[in-house]
Parts: structure tokens; C-alpha cells; sequence
């Protein structure tokens, strides 16, 4: 099991921080391991919103030597960000082994992804110009206040629960996954894929990096390599009905858009609200009554359905 | 007489049950002394409601039985805001009003109650249900009766995927339509979907009957179809009736989706290899 959630607001903004917040919490009781939101803000102009962490938080504790080893990652982040000719716009420190950073970078994002996380411990969570990616172990309530999300203004984000099952209780195996090395796509997934290991392969033969064990990790992987041979998004996802095998229910979110599919079997639940104002989607509809307590109407999308929404 | 046989043939007794169901399992002599414990005396003149809004689960479903215990036999249930398990192992008589949506396996193990709900039920409704109805003005979710066996189970929207799996009696009402894998070994009972019908509609089904008013997109292995008759258009009038329901093109032009029996002997082959024969 695991809760998956997300919501636009169609045409303009609100609190998504502290309203994914309600709807992941209502869903705790579907993973407690970890939570994690994609959060898109209004971009600005073109700086660069870089989320990353240097270390699990398990790493923390450690020893001493940990504080001082994430200390010189991070010096080491900013070196190479230097040398590759990025500006730091400006840095806040989320928690002790994760930041975030806005940086002015006119090149390569995947040469910058790759440089930076050749760095020991280091994981570049997001990269993007309105997406912020922030995932950790504890429940929604603790991520969020963690990480100060209940005040995030933006037009739409997704969100995870997770329930450990096939890989590792820590944050490279929390959802969302960034579809690196495009800007602004995250990922969320409810379910278990079993042509994982085959997929990987394949897409590591085409260049493409894996930083988990965690098969939710290969949709963003095999979307992103969909767009980059020029695919559509929604054609990406129309795809991925046919070609990832197992059951499961996922979303995917850009800059502009939110979308959904649902494996042919529809053993993964979606309950779909949609109204002129909002789209909101969850594992269970308790979810949106938590951000919509008056009486609405709701239905689940069919098996192998794909739908896409702009925000 | 006739009729009576008429009607018990077409499964219509199940309508008139009086909540006790399970006494068909016991011996005649135990019949007068048998009570489900749990099971309750209630005047349907005596109504009582209760909001919902801020409380657990637990506190619902015990609510709800301390009202019966204290005899009222109709409950109005405010703003249940979709929470699971809501309504369930009622095994009395009652007449429940929910103002609102429950979750997942909202109403299940029910054996008598008469539940309406204005607003959607997720995952699993009316799951193992033994007799009453429940009426769902919205949509519902997958697995919608999974295991009913008697009883009305009515969706007046759209069903999810996979539902009146393994379904043993009673019947099941949509007015919309229902996704993959519906009737999948059913054993008894009818379905009836007004709407389109998903994918491998009735796979593997051993007996029952399923009604489709609109397209089916295909059928499950050993699920052919059969001949409509004056009876089951007779059935579907009166039971569609009972419901404000109609069928959007007249139930004779409905299809009738039976089994084909040819999967309840095996043979000496293995299952699989039986299914690449059929």
C-alpha cells in the first residue's frame, strides 16, 4: 500500500503547501515511512530552484564525523557549482543534510545533475524553475513542518505516503521521484512494477541514472526518456500502460500540467474530483474531503485510463 | 403457488427477507431460539441522527449500535465525510439515511438493514452482504458487492472495476456504467448494469445471471451470452421499478450474459490449458 494524492488549482494560486499536508496526513494510514510533496511555485524568471540532500537522515546518527562530512559535501556542492559556472542566488538550509538553493545556470542540467551527484551522499531531489521537491521519513504532518511547507503558495503539486515494501526505509526511496534531467516533472506511485529490473536495464543502456532500488523510480525514468526522444506527456503516459507491467495507479506533474493512468487491471485506487476551480486526486477520498469538507462529487477513473489536466 | 415458485425461482424471494438469513443454516427446531447476538428490536417510528463530522470510525459504528440498542429503527447519519468502514455488521431491521459519502467497505457484513446514501461509496461496498438493501444515489468504487449473498446492492451512478466478484446471491443494480473484470466467478445471483459493461465481463463465472443495457467491451472466458425471455424482462421491469430505474433502450433490448459451463468440469487438463481451449 501507499497514498498518493494531488490538486490543482486551476488558474490560480493557494496554500498548496498546507493543503497537500491535509490530504497526505488523511492519508497516513497507508505508509508511515516516509512523505513526500511536489510542491510548483511561480517560477522566477530563469533562476533555478535546486532541492538536494548530502545525507540519509539516518546518516545523522551516526557518529560525529557525520556533521563534519556533511559540512565539507556542501562545500563541495557549491565548488562545483562555482566551476560550472552556476551563481548561488540564494541557500536555505531545510535541515541539517538537506537545502535548497536558487541558482542562475543558462547550461547543461544533466551535466550539472551528474557533477553534483558524483559528489559521496549527494542527491539532487529537484531541479527546476517552479517545481520544489522536498520528501522525508515521518509522516505528513512532520515532513511539513520540517521542511515549513504549510505556508508554500502554488497552482498544483503531488504528494506520497509510502509503506517500505520492495526497498529501503530512506529518502532516496521516498516518492515524489524528479524524472531528471527535466525541469519541473515529479512522479508519485501506488503500486509494484514487475518488469522493473528489465526497464532499468534498458534505460541504463540509453544513459540514464537510477539513484534507488525503489521501482517507482523507473516511471520517472521511462518518462523522461519518452519526452526526450519528443513525446508528448500524455503519450509518454499512454505508453507506460502498455510497457510497465504490474499494477499500479500514478501521477505525474510539470510546470503547467497534472496528469493521472491507472494499469489496465485497476488494482491501484483513484477517487477524481474535478470542477472548474479544482482538480483533486487521492488514493482514498478521505484525502479530498480533507480539503473539501462540503458535499462534492466524486468518481474513480477506469482501468488503463489516462487523463491529463492543465492547471 | 405458481407464482410463489415463479418468483423463488427467479431469486426474488431475497427481497422479502427479514434479516435473518443465516437461519437457513440451522436446523428448523433451533429456528425460534436463534438470535444473532448483536441484533437488535427496533421501532422504525422511532428516529433518532447524529453528526458524524468529528467523530472516529469506532465511534460511528458504536454510535449507530447505541442507537439501536436503544430501539430506533430510523438513524440519520450527517456528514460521514467518506470515512471506511462506516455502517457495517448491521443485523437487524433498520432504516439508515446517510447524508453524504463513506469510504472503503462502508455496509459490509450487513444482513436486513435498509441503507440510502445520498452521496458515493468507495472501494468495496455492501462486501458479504446476507440481505437488505443499499441505495447509492452516486457513484461507487471497485469491488461494489464483492461476495454479496442476498439482497439489493443499488449504484444509481457509475462502478468501479471488478464488481459482484465472487458473488453468491442477490442482486446488483447500476445505473451507469462498470469497469473491468465484473462477475468474475460469480456463483449466483444477478447483476444488472444499465451503462456500458468493462472488459472479461463474467470471467470464469460458474452460474448467475448479468444483465447489460448498454456495450460490453468484452467477455471474460467461459461468459456467453443468452436469451433474453419474457421472464427476465418481466424480472428487470419490476426490479428496475422498485429503484426509479429504467433502461436507457427498454430491458428487452438489454444482453443477457450467462455462463457456459464449460469450465466446472476440468478434466484431465490443467485450468490454463482449459481456458486456451474455450
Amino acid at each position: 500500500m501507499c497514498g498518493i494524492a494531488g490538486l490543482i488549482h486551476r488558474g490560480k494560486t493557494g496554500n498548496i503547501g498546507k493543503e497537500m499536508t491535509s490530504m497526505l496526513q488523511s492519508l497516513k494510514h497507508r505508509g508511515p515511512d516516509s512523505t513526500g510533496f511536489a510542491l510548483y511555485g511561480s517560477p522566477k524568471g530563469n533562476t533555478l530552484v535546486m532541492r538536494f540532500k548530502v545525507a540519509e537522515q539516518d546518516e545523522m546518527k551516526t557518529g560525529f564525523h557525520i556533521h563534519d562530512q556533511v559540512k565539507e559535501r556542501r562545500k563541495e556542492v557549491d565548488r562545483r557549482l562555482k566551476e560550472l559556472g552556476a551563481t548561488i542566488v540564494s541557500e536555505d538550509e531545510a535541515t541539517e543534510y538537506a537545502f535548497r538553493y536558487t541558482i542562475d545556470y543558462g547550461g547543461d542540467k544533466r551535466k550539472l545533475a551528474d557533477y553534483i551527484e558524483d559528489i559521496d551522499g549527494a542527491e539532487i531531489l529537484s531541479l527546476g524553475y517552479g517545481l520544489e521537491l522536498v520528501k522525508d521519513l515521518g509522516d505528513a504532518t512532520r515532513v511539513s513542518g520540517q521542511y515549513q511547507l504549510n505556508g508554500f503558495t502554488g497552482s498544483h503539486g503531488l504528494g506520497h505516503t509510502r509503506m517500505a515494501t520492495e526497498s529501503d526505509v530512506d529518502i532516496r526511496s521516498a516518492h515524489p521521484y524528479w524524472a531528471y534531467p527535466f525541469a519541473d516533472v515529479s512522479v508519485v506511485h501506488n503500486g509494484q512494477l514487475t518488469n522493473y529490473w528489465t526497464g532499468r536495464r534498458t534505460l541504463e543502456r540509453r544513459g540514464h541514472r537510477f539513484m534507488s532500488n525503489c521501482d517507482s523510480e523507473l516511471i520517472a525514468v521511462y518518462l523522461a526518456d519518452k519526452m526526450q526522444q519528443g513525446a508528448e506527456l500524455e503519450d509518454a503516459m499512454k505508453d507506460s500502460i502498455d510497457e510497465l507491467d504490474g499494477v499500479f495507479t500514478y501521477l505525474v506533474a510539470t510546470s503547467d500540467s497534472l496528469g493521472m493512468a491507472k494499469d489496465v487491471m485497476a488494482a491501484k485506487p483513484m477517487v477524481l474530483y474535478e470542477s472548474d476551480e479544482f482538480i483533486a486526486l487521492a488514493s482514498e477520498e478521505v484525502a479530498i474531503r480533507s480539503v473539501f469538507p462540503h458535499e462534492i462529487d466524486t468518481f474513480d477513473p477506469y482501468e488503463g485510463e489516462v487523463r491529463v489536466w492543465k492547471r | 403457488m405458481a407464482l410463489r415458485t415463479k418468483s423463488h425461482d427467479m431469486g426474488m424471494h431475497t427481497e422479502k427477507l427479514s434479516g435473518r438469513t443465516q437461519q437457513r443454516f440451522f436446523s428448523p427446531e433451533e429456528e425460534e431460539n436463534f438470535t444473532y447476538p448483536g441484533a437488535y428490536d427496533v421501532d422504525f417510528n422511532k428516529r433518532a441522527e447524529f453528526d458524524a463530522a468529528n467523530l472516529s470510525t469506532s465511534e460511528i459504528n458504536l454510535k449507530l449500535r447505541e442507537l439501536m440498542k436503544a430501539g430506533n429503527g430510523t438513524i440519520v447519519m450527517k456528514n460521514p465525510g467518506a470515512k471506511h468502514a462506516l455502517a457495517v455488521g448491521i443485523l437487524n431491521r433498520l432504516h439508515l439515511h446517510v447524508e453524504g459519502s463513506l469510504g472503503y467497505f462502508g455496509c459490509g457484513l450487513i444482513d436486513g438493514p435498509n441503507i440510502h446514501i445520498k452521496g458515493r461509496v468507495g472501494w468495496s461496498c455492501g462486501e458479504n452482504m446476507l440481505a437488505g438493501t443499499v441505495v447509492i444515489e452516486k457513484n461507487a468504487g471497485s469491488t461494489f458487492g464483492a461476495a454479496i449473498r442476498g439482497g439489493d446492492l443499488v449504484c444509481k451512478g457509475d462502478v468501479g472495476a471488478r464488481m459482484g466478484i465472487d458473488m453468491k446471491g442477490g442482486t446488483i443494480l447500476v445505473g451507469g456504467r462498470c469497469g473491468a473484470f465484473c462477475g468474475f466467478m460469480m456463483q449466483r445471483g444477478r447483476m444488472v448494469v444499465l451503462g456500458d459493461a468493462g472488459k472479461n465481463l463474467g470471467d470464469s463465472m460458474y452460474d448467475g445471471t448479468i444483465y447489460v443495457g448498454g456495450k460490453i467491451e468484452g467477455l471474460g472466458v467461459d461468459a456467453v451470452p443468452g436469451e433474453m425471455t419474457d421472464l427476465d424482462c418481466h424480472w428487470l421491469e419490476r426490479k428496475l421499478k422498485q429503484y426509479d430505474m429504467k433502461a436507457p433502450n427498454g430491458v428487452k433490448n438489454m444482453t443477457k450474459i450467462v455462463a457456459g459451463k464449460q469450465l466446472w468440469n476440468y478434466d484431465n487438463l490443467e485450468p490454463s490449458e482449459k481456458k486456451l481451449i474455450l
